[in-house]
């Protein structure tokens, strides 16, 4: 029998070696029980292209169409509606769009491929409400500085109509534009931008 | 005395699972100050609703469907055809809303007797964290009735994390386990709120309360009782648990029950506020509702989240309100526990801060409008006032001297007593005697008839005279 006493240091050691081995051990199975959580292969493949027919719409009304289980918006403007969007930019935050989301086709004052035909996301870029579609111009509830927009119920966020969002409200960037191409002049698929069709 | 059968077998049992000295150190031989009051009953009651709340759920996870297709349908299913069925959801959704209300009264109780101060600021964390893990629970058991509220209550709370910078998409991609709310949010939910938060809940409750019974229970005095304690060595001041507050709790109990069970019956949507009307129509994922809001538990910090005009800054906010609660037992650098004792200045930052916390909540449930943005602000500055400037103002405060005994409590009857007592002296202040005008006009009846009147100038200084008091109090 040993009775130099306890070697400390190899219990220490060993002690050591465990805690590591076992840290590892726990991290790999991390890995699976985290990921499962994840979107599923199905959920993934759900986010097909849709196709919307634009030859009957009216000019000043809006359609919403789902797309990956999100609204979207495609927005007919009016002329009167176009001018007015270029009076604004002083009281956007983002009016050039250089820190919002949307294809490059779409990266114009506009914000869309055609002047008059917008298409967005519905969802607010703050905390995903679908802000509501309120084009008239100083309505009694939102008072006179209101030009026609999206106004969001939950927080209080102000778009124009080019899903522009205002300055001192609570969404941080404009509305998210999908990428979207024309089949045809009265035919669009939302989804998918000319080039990624091409590529 | 010679041991039957069933001693011995009673027997058997202790010697291999301690249950007697289980009763003893928790109940039987506990000691708990004798002077609680009301403040006191809500601790029980928490637990009372707790249990509710598993046993009703456990009943409801009976019928219930966590499936897109078919939630919605299965809680009309309960509500209509189970039999029974409606009383058992009312109670959970009843019992949701009044665990709130306890849990309130229960956290206010712990600020103003300093409950939370040395030594008892792990049994405060542990009742934080008991707080947020009963958000979480809340909010998760929100989505699973799959009405309108229910969707986009979830859709705006899950975006709450991606506004975290760098790591926030993926973040709340990997919650939602969808790229909207859908069928996979739905059963992960169900999965939380029937098993993960309850087992933490349940966990939490049991070291909340081993580290009560660790230091022992603070009182309405905010003195330590075992300072002072008998040849035997029990706290002079202390009776124990079982059999004295077991019998009080029960009171309390059944005055909760009555309340508990008039909103059941007569009133289980409570005009909108345990049960909104939007949820009665099934979630729609292209519409939000006019008019969104979450249940009233929520809205105070609701409010503070929408009264910041920036993302981030309001996600941090908000997490923020709840963050600098865990810091209060070293925010507060008075060494008085009790508010009977405590300086004016945190009276009335204290009443402030109840003030902007309730007013907070009803404008969480109110559309946005200028005006309303511009009052939440104000008392979202009002309440990080309260917490953040707290370190200072409580270092300028002027204490009473605190007693080294329990103080006695005058009972209902003695009150009731000196109550009988002042009336008549009372009566006559605010009173005068007028003669009464007789319609006769005979002479040999004036001035034999009087009418008591109310006295404007005894009335006044009443009144004066309570607002000195309730002044004094105040300082």
């Amino acid at each position: 029998m040993n009775n130099k006493g306890v070697d400390k240091s190899k219990r220490q050691f060993l002690t050591s070696a465990l805690t590591v081995v076992g840290a590892v051990g726990s991290g790999y199975l991390a890995v699976p029980f985290l990921a499962q959580m994840q979107p599923s292969v199905k959920a993934m493949a759900a986010g097909a292209p849709v196709e919307v027919d634009i030859s009957k719409m009216e000019v000043g009304q809006l359609i919403r169409v789902a797309w990956r289980g999100k609204p979207v918006w495609v927005l007919n403007r009016t002329p009167e509606v176009l001018e007015r969007l270029k009076t604004l930019d002083a009281e956007l935050r983002d009016p050039l769009s250089n820190d919002s989301e949307q294809p490059s086709s779409s990266k114009n004052a506009g914000r869309s491929m055609k002047p008059e035909i917008f298409v967005a996301v519905g969802l607010c870029t703050h905390l995903g409400c679908s802000p509501t579609f309120r084009p008239e111009v100083s309505p009694v509830d939102l008072g006179e500085k209101w030009k026609g927009g999206f106004f969001c119920p939950c927080h209080g966020s102000w778009f124009d109509l080019a899903g522009r969002v205002y300055r001192g409200v609570p969404a941080p960037t404009n509305l998210e534009v999908p990428p979207y191409r024309y089949v045809s002049d009265t035919r669009i698929i939302i989804g998918e931008t000319a080039e990624e069709k091409n590529a | 005395m010679k041991p039957t059968r069933l001693s011995e077998c009673g027997n058997w049992v202790l010697d291999r699972f301690p249950v007697t000295k289980f009763w003893n150190d928790h109940m039987a031989h506990y000691y708990a100050p004798k002077n609680f009051n009301i403040w006191y009953f809500f601790g029980s009651l928490a637990l009372l609703v707790l249990v509710n709340q598993i046993i009703t759920g456990i009943l409801l996870t009976m019928n219930y469907k966590p499936d897109a297709k078919l939630a919605f349908d299965s809680v009309e299913y309960i509500m209509r055809d189970v039999p029974w069925g409606w009383l058992v959801r009312y109670m959970h959704s009843t019992g949701a809303s009044a665990f709130f209300i306890v849990v309130y009264l229960h956290m206010f109780r712990a600020l103003i007797y300093g409950s939370f101060k040395h030594p008892r600021e792990l049994i405060w964390i542990f009742g934080m964290l008991l707080f947020v893990a009963l958000m979480a629970e809340a909010f998760m058991g929100y989505l699973l009735p799959w009405g309108q509220m229910s969707f986009w209550g979830a859709q705006v709370i899950i975006s709450l994390f991606s506004a975290i910078p760098v790591i926030g998409d993926d973040l709340s991609l990997w919650i939602r386990g969808d790229y909207v709310i859908a069928d996979a949010t739905l059963n992960r939910f169900f999965a939380f709120h029937v098993i993960a938060v309850p087992l933490v809940l349940v966990m939490l409750v049991f070291m909340h309360l081993v580290a009560l019974h660790e230091v022992g229970s603070n009182n309405p005095d905010g003195i330590e009782i075992k300072a002072s304690k008998d040849p035997w060595g029990h706290p002079i001041d202390g009776i124990p648990f079982h059999p004295y507050y077991t019998v009080k709790d029960l009171v309390g109990v059944g005055v909760f029950l009555l309340f508990f069970a008039t909103v059941i019956f007569y009133m289980p949507e409570v005009g909108g506020y345990f049960l909104e009307h939007a949820n009665f129509i099934p979630a729609d994922p292209m519409k939000t509702p006019e008019h969104i809001a979450p249940v009233w538990y929520f809205t105070p910090f609701y409010s503070i989240l929408r009264a910041i005009p920036d993302k981030f800054a309001g996600v941090i906010g908000m997490g923020g309100s709840i963050v600098v609660l865990f810091l209060m037992p070293w925010l507060d650098r008075c060494p008085v526990k009790s508010i009977r004792y405590r300086g004016g200045i945190f009276k009335k930052a204290l009443f402030l801060f109840v003030v902007s916390f309730l007013a907070l909540g009803y404008l969480g449930t109110q559309p946005v409008t200028p005006v309303a943005t511009t009052m939440a602000r104000l008392f979202t500055t009002i309440y990080f006032g309260f917490f953040l400037l707290m370190p200072i103002y409580t270092r300028w405060e002027k204490t009473k001297p605190v007693p080294r005994r329990l103080t006695k409590v005058h009972s209902l009857e003695e009150q009731l007593h000196a109550i009988e007592e002042q009336l008549p002296a009372f009566i006559e202040e605010i009173t005068e005697l007028k003669p009464a005008s007789t319609e006769i006009g005979d002479a040999a009846f004036k001035g034999t008839f009087f009418n008591r009147r109310p006295n404007p100038k005894g009335i006044a200084h009443v009144i004066s005279r309570v607002a000195i008091k309730l002044k004094g109090s105040l300082d």
